[in-house]
Order: C-alpha cells, then structure tokens, then sequence
C-alpha cells in the first residue's frame, strides 16, 4: 500500500478539492446480475435513465435505425463500471427491452 | 415556467457515480434529480446520514458542486451561516450582487425530524433565503435501521423488533411538513420520485421563491424496508397509489394536491412488499388502513375537495 500523506500535507480543513472524485472507485463487483438494453426493443423512453440511482446508463448521440426501420437519434448504453445490478431499469422499462442475466466470472 | 417532462430533464450529471450507496438506493435516485432540478450554482450544507457517509469517502467525493459536511443537528444552522456570510460578501464588493446562488440545505429524517428539529425551526424563523430537503427513509438507516419520528406506525426497526410483545414501531410518523408550515414558510412540498416531472417542478420552484422553503422527499431504503432493490420506484409509486405519500404544496398557506388520486389501492399493496411489515396481521393491516383513511380525510379537508378518493376493494 502506498504511504498515506500526513496532515501536514493534506489542503487545509482535509477539503477535498476535486468534484465528483468518487468516478475513480469502480463499483462493478458489487454486481450480480448484469443488466443487458436489447437496442431492437428499446424505445428510447430516458425512464431507465431516469430511474437509475448511480447514474451508470449513459444517453448517448448515437443513431440507431432497428431491423424494422425506426430510427432513433440516442441511444441508451449501461456503465458496467459503476452499475450495482439493482436491476430498476429492468423492472421500469415499459417495452421490456432490458434483461438481467447472471455474472460469470 | 415552462412545464416539465421526462425528455427535458437535464443530461448533465451533478451527481458522480462510484458513490457508495446500496444497490437501488432511493435516496441516490433523489439526489441525482435533486442536484439535475437545481443545476450548478448552489452550494449544499449536508447534515450527517446515510447519504453524506456513502458519497463523500475521504479522499473523493461524489459531488460536482461545492457542498459542506456538517454535524447531524446542524445542516440549517450552517446553510444559515452560509447564506448570511454570501449577504454580506455581495455587499462589501467580494462576491458580484447579481450572482444568483441558492443556498440548499440537506438532512435525513433523522437529521431533520429529531435531532436537527431545533436548527430547522431556527433556520425558518429567521426568514433564511434557504431550501431545505429532507431525504426522509423512514429510519436511521446507515447507523444500523434505528427507528427515528419518521418511522411509520408498526414498522420493524432494530429498535423496534417484531415479536409477540412488540409490535414494530407503535407511534405514528411524525407531520413535519405541519411543523414547517406552522413557521409561515412561503413554501412548503412533498415530492416523490415516481412523479418525476412533479418532483422538478417543485424543486424548482421551491428553489426559485426567495426565504426559507422546505422539500419532504420520499426515500425508499432497500435494506432497511428489507425488499428487493429492483422494487424502489415500484414502492414508490404504490406509497401514492395507496395514499401512504401524498404528494401536495403549501404556497403562501394555500395548500394544493398535485398528484390527485381518485381510487386508492389498499395499503397492503404497499406493506405486502416489504419485509419491516412481513409480521403483520390482518388486523393489524387494518388499522393501519384505518391511519391512512384519517391522514386522508384531513388531506381532502385542507384541500377543500375529495382529491384523494375511496379504497378499491378489489372482489
């Protein structure tokens, strides 16, 4: 383990100064089941966005045209980095188009 | 203000991930929106809870925006020193005059309802330009499930156990936003997250009137409500559905119900799902029912109009 810095070179009052620090601890093995968003079924509602406590689904500018012809501008893609496997975006979606399917190590 | 939808939340996140709280947190699922409804220029006084141990393990934090960890008592007092201290700087020249920043306060029911009651009642007496959130999870929940004034009738809590003496919590959960509201706030709400587009509207507005303005947000903990963390949002909307949650306003002393609900489901559609209330008994249920038909009658009573209509018996 790497030596810890002491208080004297701590910032003062220990702030800590750089926002939204925690992305740098990945929260990915608390996971048991893995959410999968099948982009065919998906409807592009934003309630799984909406719904996810991490945030770890991603609105993304990436166009989608499915087999029957819809086409989408967004997409919606899952952080496996940070999601918990609560499993939320899977119960709320209308259309069904998220599975959770079981981690294999 | 043009009216809300899900398309036109924000997409920027305020709130980082890699935050510690449970899987299916419904705190979390408020404090992303909480932080998305008031954008960037507020700076938060966070009382100790379960939200502040699990976003800010030193040496990171989940936070985009400046944000102060206080004791558990003293969120209100600390905001209140925070926005007098931005008074004063704006008038000696330091900080520009024009610059809008909302001072916001943030507390659990534990933090808000016991043992930050007396900064809270300080705060709002004092006429504060200052928006407080309560994040209420009925318990103290990341000190180990202790029962706090929030906790609901016959819940199961650690310190409340189930048994054939005792019943889970035998009080009734404590009406803080009738405590606010005896302070003659300018605005006072109660938001839940499975009406998402009610909940921004609120926050918003909450944040946009000037003095001292009150949010009572609904929680759902999945360890300490012992259920499935898929289940949050579907909690949360069946907590209105049942009539358990009301979601209302207090605008200058006019009080408005703004998710309507014209049949009520039974309550044990709600407390079936949920473990602190697997030990009930029928009868049980039905006193509980009967709470809720009170709390119900008085809401349509300040409202002045049945807004929240009859059980559904269902056969």
């Amino acid at each position: 383990m790497a030596k810890l810095p002491g208080w004297r070179e701590l910032p003062r009052g220990a702030v800590i100064l750089e926002p939204g620090s925690s992305v740098r601890y990945k929260t990915d093995s608390w996971r048991v089941l893995r959410p999968v968003i099948d982009q065919e079924r998906c409807i592009r509602c934003r309630i799984c966005w909406t719904y996810c406590p991490e945030p770890a689904i991603i609105e993304v500018e990436e166009p989608y045209t499915t087999k029957t012809g819809r086409a989408y501008r967004i997409s919606y893609r899952i952080d496996y980095d940070y999601c918990k496997g609560c499993g939320i975006c899977a119960e709320e979606c209308p259309v069904k188009a998220i599975t959770m399917i079981e981690e294999v190590v | 203000m043009s009216s809300v939808t899900i398309a036109t939340l924000p997409r920027e996140e305020l709130l980082a991930p890699g935050h510690r709280m449970c899987q299916g947190c419904g705190a979390a699922i408020v404090m992303r929106h909480l932080l998305k409804a008031l954008g960037k220029n507020v700076i938060i006084a966070h009382a100790t809870g379960c939200v502040e141990v699990t976003t800010t393990l030193y040496p990171e934090t989940a936070w985009r925006v400046p944000w102060v960890h206080v004791a558990f008592e003293n969120a209100a007092a600390v905001a209140s020193g925070i926005e007098a201290a931005i008074k004063v700087l704006k008038r000696k020249g330091v900080i520009e005059s024009s610059k809008k920043v909302k001072v916001v306060a943030i507390g659990g029911d534990g933090g808000t309802v016991d043992i930050g009651l007396q900064a809270l009642s300080g705060m709002l007496e004092r006429g504060h330009n200052i928006l407080y959130v309560l994040y209420d999870n009925e318990a103290y929940m990341n000190t180990g499930i202790q029962r706090s004034g929030a906790t609901p009738m016959y819940a199961w809590t650690t310190t409340t156990p189930a048994g054939k003496v005792w019943r889970g919590e035998w009080r009734r959960k404590k009406d803080i936003v009738s405590i606010v509201r005896a302070h003659g706030v300018p605005y006072a709400a109660t938001v839940n997250f499975a009406y998402i587009t009610d909940f921004y509207t609120k926050i918003r507005k909450a944040a946009e009137i000037e003095g001292p303005t009150f949010i009572h947000a609904f929680a759902p903990c999945v360890p300490g409500w012992r259920y499935e963390p898929h289940l949050t949002v579907k909690i949360a909307k069946l907590a209105v559905q049942t009539g358990i949650w009301v979601n209302y306003e207090i605008e200058k002393g006019v009080f408005r119900v703004t998710t309507p609900v014209p049949r009520r489901l039974p309550v044990g559609e709600y407390l079936k799902l949920q473990g602190r209330f697997a030990h009930l008994t029928k009868e049980e249920i039905e006193t509980i029912q009967r709470i809720v038909d009170e709390d119900v009658e008085y809401i349509n009573k300040l409202a002045g109009a049945t807004v929240i209509g009859p059980v559904e018996r269902k056969g």
